[in-house]
């Protein structure tokens, strides 16, 4: 594998290896020691057309226990901002021998435009573009499940028959799309609750099922209930009629969670709107893997950096 | 070619017996001694090694695992290599003395990679190095302690370790 783009491309067996490797990955935060020198001497260069903390900082971080070199380059304060294209860019990182590049673009398809244009000779790694995938996202989303249903007898499973139910603004979510893909090729059974404004009119060839009832969902007893961000960015429309009906109607509040399974988890990719989509009580339960998320994240970033980067072409 | 058995089934057996209480023997008994054995067939040594010092000095046998694929020299120029487990026992390493084990040592290259990430774990006493067969050509300064058995060898036969656990038969042979 040089690129990793979607999670779509990711077979089974290739999904399982690479959480098998963050599993290895983890350890390293474990010791005394949190460097690897497995990258010396690579560069990677965290490419960030669109704002982020926690991706771009999860990415560094994995990098520089890899001991890579990292480069962070933001469209604001770049060259960019006067005008030069995503080619003109990527040819100059290339001047400078980028080995990897980590890119996160408000354009679909950017990051395939990058690894198959022939401008740069680098990996290529997805980290959010527009609206169509955030596949780290959904890796350590599965790591975290995995690890919550599993423990330290991970190594090697799928998610098979883990019912995971995603809520909330499917339309404009990446991290949605790549994890419908990873988690349907690990075997998990996917329900998207969503205003059926916020639905895309693809989902009838999506591997899911589909309701508009978040309280339906919930007697249903899943076993991982997934909260998404409401992005005020993207909300060029009137999706719903104001943000106390979308709370009332999908927002993950006390009272729902306390009608949860014990051992359901909650997730919510960050950054969380509180009193939003999710209530305070709900995001800082026990049930609630955010910071296992974030941790998680560092592990599978190593793993795909790792993966990509490591070994010779041929 | 064809393969020829240097070691077999029992051959194995009494050489890490022997290479047990050299262990011990060297240690001056067996506090604070640790075995780890480097993946994949080090790691069956070095537990099988963990259970002889069990039977000689019960509670002797600390036995863990030490991957070193993050540590190789020679990442960059072959196709990208899944690393295993490492394990290393509740108490550490620190201070302790830590015994690798590995089954054939060729170039030396796995054990250096391997002294490296011990020091990225911890600060052992001393290091020692356990292997089945030394076949010689080394590439490093690198000398083992205990060795099963001496093979001289030309850099183009092949050394084949077979363990019963993974392999289904028990012997070393040479082709």
């Amino acid at each position: 594998m040089r690129h990793l783009l979607s999670t779509a491309d990711l077979s089974r067996d290739a999904a399982i290896t690479m959480l098998d490797l963050a599993e290895d990955m983890a350890d390293v935060a474990t010791r005394e020691v949190k460097k690897l020198p497995t990258l010396r001497g690579r560069t990677v260069v965290n490419l960030f057309f669109e704002d982020s903390t926690r991706t771009r900082v999860s990415f560094e971080l994995a990098a520089k226990r890899l001991s890579a070199d990292v480069i962070n380059f933001s469209a604001k304060g770049s060259s960019v901002s006067k005008g030069e294209s995503l080619k003109d860019t990527a040819q100059t990182l290339a001047a400078m021998g980028a080995d990897g590049v980590v890119i996160r673009h408000s354009a679909s398809g950017a990051p395939r435009v990058l690894a198959e244009s022939g401008w740069i000779d680098a990996g290529v790694v997805n980290a959010g573009d527009g609206t169509h995938e955030h596949p780290t996202q959904a890796l350590l989303d599965a790591f975290t499940m995995r690890r919550r249903l599993h423990g330290n007898a991970s190594r090697g499973k799928g998610l098979d028959g883990v019912r995971v139910v995603i809520v909330g603004d499917i339309l404009h979510s990446r991290v949605a799309r790549s994890n419908v893909w990873l988690l349907a090729t690990l075997g998990a059974e996917v329900s998207l609750v969503a205003p059926a404004t916020l639905l895309p009119v693809s989902t009838s060839e999506w591997p899911v099922t589909v309701g508009y009832d978040l309280d339906a969902a919930i007697a249903d007893a899943p076993d991982v209930v997934m909260m998404l961000r409401i992005q005020a960015e993207r909300m060029n429309a009137a999706f719903f009629p104001s943000a106390r009906e979308y709370s009332r109607e999908w927002g993950l509040d006390d009272e729902r969670v306390a009608r949860l399974p014990a051992d359901t988890m909650v997730m919510h990719p960050g950054p969380m709107n509180r009193g939003l989509e999710i209530s305070a009580g709900a995001a800082d339960s026990p049930r609630s893997t955010v910071l296992e998320q974030v941790a998680n994240g560092v592990s599978i970033r190593m793993a795909v950096l790792y993966h990509l980067l490591s070994g010779s072409d041929s | 070619m064809t393969a020829r058995a240097v070691l077999q089934q029992a051959d194995i057996a009494r050489a890490l017996t022997r290479i047990s209480h050299e262990i011990l023997e060297s240690n001056r008994g067996s506090s604070d001694l640790v075995i780890l054995g480097v993946p994949t067939r080090g790691v069956l040594l070095a537990e099988r090694i963990g259970r002889i010092l069990d039977d000689i000095e019960p509670g002797a046998g600390t036995v863990g695992s030490l991957d070193v694929t993050m540590y190789r020299d020679d990442l960059a120029r072959n196709p990208t290599r899944a690393p295993a487990p490492t394990e290393i026992p509740a108490g550490g390493i620190d201070g302790k003395t830590v015994v690798l084990v590995d089954d054939v040592l060729y170039s030396g290259r796995t054990i250096r990679a391997a002294l490296d990430a011990l020091s990225d774990l911890g600060r052992p006493r001393a290091v020692r190095l356990a292997v089945l067969v030394d076949r010689g050509h080394r590439e490093l300064p690198i000398r083992a302690d205990f060795v099963g058995k001496n093979l001289p060898t030309s850099a183009d036969e092949r050394i084949n370790v077979r363990l019963v656990e993974l392999d289904g038969s028990e012997e070393v042979t040479i082709q």
